[in-house]
């Protein structure tokens, strides 16, 4: 019986651990969220410009007001989110499971995330690269010049890969020291256990402006070594949803494109002659909100709460701001960037 | 026996119900699943390997490697912390009041801090204090101390070892025979000898002998200075540093206390009556405390191997490569949360039973015999 009694304890405990994993969970997100009246936002736990919540506990940055849009959309309120901050290990789990909504948390879409975790990518909302933060008393222009050096990273990212696979196409032997958070990264390159800190350059940039003690001090290398598309990406399963978060991604790309900023939309609805800009905004007689199941002014409440997409660029990580990134390949196609909108019609 | 049998259909019930609703609601779901992701390239590398690894080597090597890591700092861990532990719980005995009070304020410290904390603090400070590695401390150009860590020449395996490791062979047998010998004697004359010294200087002799012989002092790999790093030789990155000191100090109070209840709870009479026989206070710890302390000092023992070993998953937050922290890097990669979940599990299950197992046969060893 004690030997029965010790199995069977065995078997209850790999149980209990099965147990974490996610539950059945049955109808419609897009219902849920309204029944709920909230929109539950998987973001980060602090990348300044992207999410991160300040002293007042109100929380800002692009993926931040991604989700606002969203929620103007689909609840016709901009302020009811709410967010979850994921490390980068939890967030699969967290919208697999359904504890989160929507993810806009800085995440790059890959083929295998897309394929084999049970979720969509929707639209990219940040085109991103894998950089190197080094400090400027290393005397290094360039990423091939690291040879044998030690490089923080944080795990739970493509990162870790994309380093190996740098490392191994130059023949550097960069040696990785793997972090489970930011926190501690941050807190390991600062203090100079390694002499490179690898993540996305737009990552590099607000870890340089928020937590280096003198940011003049580090520099980012010119190498980009991956690309990295940052898309929020939803739950498999409900397609509406699916559909309502890309195109209010493209509602406000394309409202950039039409001249439409939060200061003028008020005007734009009710003088524009533009028979785009009318169907965008719901003001003439095409409802555009229809298809998508949501009323006809989803993406003039968008616009109005966070701006059109370089209003949110320029108020978060834009040249202005400390994180201080230039427009490069997120600007409008007709500028030269690869933010392009499908047709709203 | 029927009571026993439906015990056991019901949790085995129970236990398909949740393998089975799992299985179909990831299938559901259209998340992957299944073992078979283990054969493919891992992609990432570690900084820290045991055994050689590419990231064109499978994630089952990765898993592998983080699995050695594991033991690798929880066997050091638990012989370092028996040792320490064992001399500070005997320190609280000690006639010496200075020494009692650093040893019970030790206890206190050490086990009432996180852990957590402890290895964070350990860390930090590893990295703060120490130089960088372009200019690392160095002994002699041989030992080398810096943020990148302790490296230390290591020599290469070759026929002076061999040899060495016959004379250590040899030394043992020598200081065995000596042992069961003087032990002849005393009960034969009743004339005490030497039993400690006499095999020790044994093993060394014969050791250095054999690799003499061999043909030692043979090649050493020396690490050497480079623009980043230091490299070469064998070496303890400040991470596997931290974490063992942080594991060492802190399981090693728990030890300590273990070892001073144990030693408390032989009777004062027992160390009187030994003290009238005539025995000395060495003789009267050897031959009539220890025994029957150790009694009781094995089993709760045990629980400290065993938290050692469990605590010892913490290292993630230090950035050592364990299995749990290869595991999390490979259930990113793959999205196969739920088997990696389960194989950080089957590892720590194995590994605890294991260490359990080992320990409960010496615990039969020291436990009263009752014939």
């Amino acid at each position: 019986m004690k030997r029965i009694l010790q199995r069977a304890s065995i078997g209850v405990c790999v149980a209990a651990g099965l147990l974490a994993s996610p539950s059945a969970l049955a109808g419609k997100d897009l219902d849920a969220i309204r029944k709920r009246g909230e929109l539950i936002c998987g973001v980060s736990t602090g990348v300044a410009g992207f999410s991160a919540a300040d002293s007042q506990g109100r929380w800002t940055g692009l993926d931040v007001d991604f989700c606002r849009a969203v929620a103007a959309a689909v609840l016709k309120d901009g302020t009811k989110v709410r967010f979850a901050p994921l490390t980068s290990q939890q967030r699969f789990t967290a919208l697999q499971s359904g504890e989160v909504d929507l993810l806009s948390r800085n995440t790059t879409w890959t083929s295998t995330r897309d394929a084999s975790l049970g979720l969509h990518f929707t639209s990219i909302v940040f085109y991103d690269g894998q950089g190197f933060l080094v400090p400027k008393s290393l005397n290094v222009k360039s990423a091939k010049a690291l040879k044998g050096a030690t490089v923080c990273v944080q795990s739970g990212t493509t990162t870790e890969r994309n380093l190996s696979d740098f490392s191994r196409a130059n023949n550097l032997n960069l040696k990785p020291v793997v972090f489970a958070d930011f926190a501690a990264t941050n807190a390991a390159y600062f203090g100079g256990r390694c002499q490179v800190y690898t993540t996305d350059a737009s990552a590099l940039a607000s870890i340089r402006a928020k937590e280096a003690p003198k940011p003049d001090d580090h520099v980012i290398l010119p190498e980009l070594i991956s690309k990295e598309p940052l898309a929020p990406a939803v739950r498999r399963g409900d397609d509406e949803f699916f559909a309502v978060v890309k195109w209010v991604a493209f509602a406000l790309i394309e409202a950039e494109e039409l001249g439409i900023t939060q200061a003028n939309v008020d005007q734009q609805q009710k003088e524009s002659p533009n028979p785009a800009v009318a169907r965008l905004l719901g003001s003439g007689t095409e409802d555009s909100g229809k298809p998508l199941g949501l009323d006809k002014e989803w993406a003039y409440r968008a616009i109005k709460t966070v701006g059109n997409y370089g209003e949110v660029y320029e108020r978060n990580v834009g040249p202005k701001t400390p994180i201080g990134l230039p427009r490069g390949a997120n600007d409008l196609w007709s500028n030269g960037g690869l933010m392009y909108a499908p047709p709203i019609r | 026996m029927l009571y026993q049998a439906v015990a056991l259909l019901v949790i085995g019930l129970a236990v398909w119900l949740l393998v089975h609703n799992t299985h179909e609601n990831l299938r559901g779901r259209g998340i992957q699943s299944g073992f078979d992701f283990l054969g493919a390239a891992a992609g990432f590398d570690i900084g820290e390997t045991p055994i050689p690894f590419s990231p064109a080597d499978s994630y089952a090597r990765a898993i592998w490697i983080g699995v050695l890591n594991t033991l690798r700092v929880a066997l050091i861990g638990i012989l370092l912390t028996t040792v320490v532990g064992v001399l500070i719980g005997i320190g609280r005995f000690s006639r010496n009041a200075l020494v009692r009070a650093l040893c019970s304020s030790y206890v206190e410290v050490f086990r009432n801090v996180p852990l957590l904390l402890q290895l964070l603090m350990w860390y930090l400070l590893f990295v703060e204090v120490l130089p960088p590695p372009q200019a690392a401390w160095q002994v002699a150009g041989l030992i080398y101390l810096s943020k990148g860590g302790l490296a230390f020449p290591v020599p290469v395996w070759g026929a002076a070892h061999l040899w060495g490791l016959a004379g250590v062979l040899t030394g043992l047998a020598a200081g065995w025979g000596w042992r069961r010998w003087a032990q002849r004697q005393f009960e034969l004359t009743g004339e005490e000898r030497d039993r400690v010294w006499v095999p020790v200087l044994a093993v060394l002799l014969c050791a250095a002998v054999g690799a003499w012989l061999g043909g030692a002092p043979g090649e050493w790999q020396v690490p050497e200075q480079l623009p980043f790093a230091v490299d070469g030789g064998a070496s303890a990155t400040p991470e596997f540093l931290a974490l063992l000191l942080g594991l060492v100090l802190y399981t090693a109070a728990f030890v300590a206390e273990v070892v001073r209840g144990g030693i408390q709870s032989v009777g004062r009479g027992q160390v009187e009556a030994a003290g009238a026989l005539g025995l000395s206070h060495r003789q009267q710890m050897r031959l009539v405390v220890l025994p029957q302390a150790l009694r009781v000092i094995v089993p709760p023992l045990t629980n400290q191997y065993l938290n050692l070993t469990k605590n010892s998953s913490l290292a993630v937050a230090i950035g050592y490569p364990d299995v749990v922290s290869i595991a999390n890097t490979t259930l990113n990669q793959s999205g196969r949360a739920v088997e990696c979940i389960a194989i950080i599990m089957v590892v720590y299950l194995t590994t605890s039973l294991t260490t359990s197992a080992f320990m409960n046969v010496y615990n039969r060893r020291v436990a009263i015999k009752e014939r």
